[in-house]
């Protein structure tokens, strides 16, 4: 299953390829990675996108908090959340019909034209992976000349984050020590 | 903050001059008087460009702080990790840049693998030159990034001193491990001010704290309700220190224990509810334990694949209770049934607790549910117990394990490399104390044994320490003998000397048609004369009638000896589960393997 797990990690250097060499050693996937500021400027924020079933995430979860530097690790898939990846696509736009047409697809997905030519437009399309993966490919018939995609970043919804902690709920017959998920606070 | 508040270096007027002295001192200085403050009073290394300021600085400091000259950064690390090992406490090396940081390498990543806590401190070029690919330029945090708890690259020298202590901090707490800390060559010449009081930025998980009391509460249910209970116990036992807790709790339960290799010495092996070691080389009743168990109590263990065989038919019928300091360990291999992340001592001293409470009629019944179970471990014991062939005209080398046991009374500390003779000793050698075994379990390094001795050696000046080695890991570390005569640390070298990498003779003969490929090393030294040549006794037994006579000889001799002994040459360990099956697999001795081949 596809999992978006946030990790809040110390922003100096080389912590992100502690991160990044943690899943290669132990043969984590990676799907997309993306990492910002927050508010603090000690701290970054990664957002990873990962596939394994449950036994898998959870390895993953553990075995980044055993990272000194990282603070916390929240898997924002186990409850409503929002994502969010950006493409900016380079795309044929013909004067006339065909121009008419990349404008429309725009209209449809919400994106933006952000640079044009008399021939090309860079379009920005911003959405959920599945959004962003279908104005390429509509997109893609026109002519399309480069993509450049940004990793998947997220964020629990606001229902969510009022809710008990999903770890906190016993397994049937499973002790899961509440402890070991509350590093460092 | 201020660097390089000098240009010119003002020699300290004493070793460490005092807090209110008005010159800042150096970052090498600021790097050892931290050392001091965190009670290291051994550091093994080898000296280079890089660290040249430190080892000056050093030499200024030698009362407070000895420095042992080892002849190979690897020695360095391995026996920084002995003297961790035999004492608990961290265990500190120091090497230079390059290629002083990359033979240390090997030595890191054994101490990652066994849970060690040390703290490795290496050169690097001066900050300006980072990333020139400058002269004995290498990128330490990078290589030693999977193999390290944490590790530092110092860019300023006022970070020095909090890095240092946090450091050691990481090193000793939660699971214990190694941490490197880089420091480039113009960081020890800057200069800084020092308190000892620099704040710990990142504080820790709070390792000490209790289980939660209701999931302790189950464990102890599950636990009297078995029938066929199983205690698996392993190295977080002897790091924790949780001897008197586990077999307080073992005791008053009468559960049976099986000790992992990690484990060994963390319960006594002459007890009578330790069944011996499990795993692939274990003991017949303790594998056959497991697979019939019907409860697991597994406590400072990480289901290692030497331990387990294949996992999926490990311990078929046993619902599993896992307690181990690090979540991760828990569910990594075998997913568990409860599960308690604590400190071993902490958890099984509040599992006691919970016993203690409970009625005697209740304690009575439990007890008796398990009188079968020790029936059927009592008659493996009798009808499996570990045995090997006599010979008379050939030393066998569990024979020499134990005359060794005999000779020095079950006391001594025992270090070994890897291969058939750590397994033999394991075996043959009864460890009734945490930290008397010191072996390289997780990675299997060659070499460990000789420079590991020299760690336990040196922090236990009084004892008797025996590197147990195979002629083959010998000679990976054997130029180590110098500093053992040069800081007359009279450690025994014991060779169970074959003429071949036995273990992987043994595999050849089993599994590959007995095709010996590459396992020949008798075009080997004289060892006596090598012993000699390094200023160290040598001694030799090749018949079953000198043996002991010889053995005595050599550990009474006053100094560094090496006892060269001459064993049968295809003499293979059992019992042995192939890798990758389980207790069924297990082949018990040589003739079962005849009869069958």
């Amino acid at each position: 299953m596809r999992h978006t797990l946030s990790i809040l990690v110390a922003d100096q250097p080389g912590e992100l390829s502690r991160i990044v060499g943690l899943f290669s050693s132990r043969g984590f996937n990676i799907e997309t990675i993306a990492v910002g500021k927050t508010l603090d400027p000690q701290w970054s924020l990664v957002t990873i996108v990962t596939r394994g079933d449950d036994r898998t995430i959870e390895q993953i979860v553990k075995q980044c908090q055993r990272l000194a530097r990282v603070r916390e690790v929240q898997d924002v898939t186990t409850r409503p959340h929002i994502e969010r990846e950006m493409a900016l696509i380079d795309v044929d736009a013909p004067p006339g019909a065909g121009r008419q047409e990349v404008l429309s697809l725009l209209s449809v997905f919400r994106g933006k034209v952000v640079d044009i030519s008399h021939t090309r437009m860079i379009v920005e399309a911003s959405g959920n992976k599945e959004k962003v993966e279908a104005i390429i490919e509509l997109l893609r018939p026109i002519g399309i000349r480069s993509v450049t995609r940004t990793g998947c970043i997220a964020i629990n919804r606001l229902s969510a984050t009022d809710a008990t902690d999903a770890t906190d709920a016993p397994l049937e017959d499973t002790e899961q020590h509440v402890l070991a998920f509350t590093k460092n606070e | 903050m201020l660097t390089q508040q000098q240009t010119t270096v003002a020699k300290p007027e004493s070793a460490v001059p005092s807090m209110n002295d008005e010159h800042w001192p150096r970052g090498a200085e600021v790097l050892v008087r931290a050392l001091v403050h965190e009670g290291v009073k051994d550091i093994f290394g080898y000296p280079g460009g890089a660290v040249l300021h430190i080892y000056d600085e050093l030499w200024r400091a030698r009362e407070l702080l000895t420095h042992y000259l080892v002849r190979h950064e690897q020695g360095a690390v391995h026996a920084a990790d002995g003297y961790a090992r035999a004492t608990g406490k961290v265990g500190v090396a120091l090497v230079t840049s390059g290629p002083g940081a990359t033979n240390a390498v090997t030595g890191i990543a054994t101490a990652y693998m066994d849970s060690i806590p040390l703290v490795v401190i290496t050169g690097q070029v001066p900050t300006t030159m980072i990333g020139t690919d400058a002269f004995q330029e290498v990128d330490t945090v990078g290589i030693t990034r999977p193999c390290v708890k944490h590790n530092y690259l110092v860019r300023e020298v006022c970070d020095l001193a909090a890095v240092v202590h946090e450091a050691f901090h990481l090193a000793r707490s939660g699971r214990p491990g190694p941490v490197v800390i880089d420091i480039p060559k113009d960081v020890t010449a800057a200069r800084c001010s020092y308190s000892r009081l620099d704040h710990i930025s990142f504080p820790c998980r709070e390792e000490k704290a209790a289980p939660n009391p209701r999931a302790t509460q189950r464990v102890v249910e599950a636990i009297l309700r078995s029938e066929r209970p199983v205690l698996y116990v392993g190295g977080g036992i002897v790091t924790s220190g949780a001897g008197d807790e586990l077999q307080g709790f073992a005791e008053a339960l009468q559960l049976p224990v099986t000790p992992t290799l990690m484990g060994l010495g963390g319960f006594p092996s002459a007890h009578p509810l330790c069944l011996g070691m499990l795993g692939m080389h274990g003991t017949y009743t303790a594998n056959m334990a497991i697979a019939e168990s019907d409860l697991l109590i597994a406590v400072g263990v990480r289901f290692d694949d030497r331990v387990t065989g294949k996992l999926a038919t490990f311990a078929p019928h046993a619902r599993i209770v896992h307690i181990d300091i690090d979540p991760a360990n828990i569910g990594k291999n075998r997913v568990a049934d409860l599960s308690l992340v604590a400190d071993a001592r902490v958890a099984l001293g509040a599992m006691l607790a919970e016993v203690e409470l409970r009625k005697n009629e209740e304690l009575e019944a439990s007890r008796a549910r398990r009188i079968a179970w020790w029936d059927v471990l009592r008659g493996w014991q009798l009808e499996q117990p570990l045995r090997f062939s006599g010979a008379h005209d050939e030393i066998k080398p569990q024979n020499v394990i134990r005359e060794l046991h005999q000779l020095t009374g079950g006391e001594a500390i025992i270090t070994t490399d890897v291969g058939q003779h750590q397994m033999w000793a394991a075996q043959f050698y009864p460890f009734n104390r945490a930290r008397q075994w010191i072996t390289s379990g997780g990675l299997g390094t060659m070499g460990f044994g000789l420079p590991a001795a020299l760690g336990a050696q040196l922090a236990f000046r009084d004892q008797l320490v025996v590197a147990v080695v195979g002629d083959g890991g010998f000679q990976m570390t054997n130029q180590e003998l110098s500093t053992a005569v040069q800081y007359d640390l009279p450690i025994k070298i014991l060779i169970l000397n074959n003429g071949y990498l036995g273990m992987v003779r043994q595999w050849q003969e089993m599994f590959y048609e007995r095709t010996y490929s590459e396992v020949d090393i008798s075009v080997a030294p004289d060892f006596v004369k090598l012993a000699e040549a390094y200023g160290a006794g040598g001694f030799r037994a090749t018949r079953p009638d000198e043996l002991r006579t010889v053995l005595s000889a050599a550990l009474n001799y006053k100094g560094v000896a090496v006892i060269d002994v001459v064993i049968s040459k295809e003499e293979n360990v059992f019992p042995i589960v192939p890798s990758g099956g389980n207790s069924r697999d297990m082949i018990v001795h040589e003739e079962r393997m005849k009869d069958e081949g």
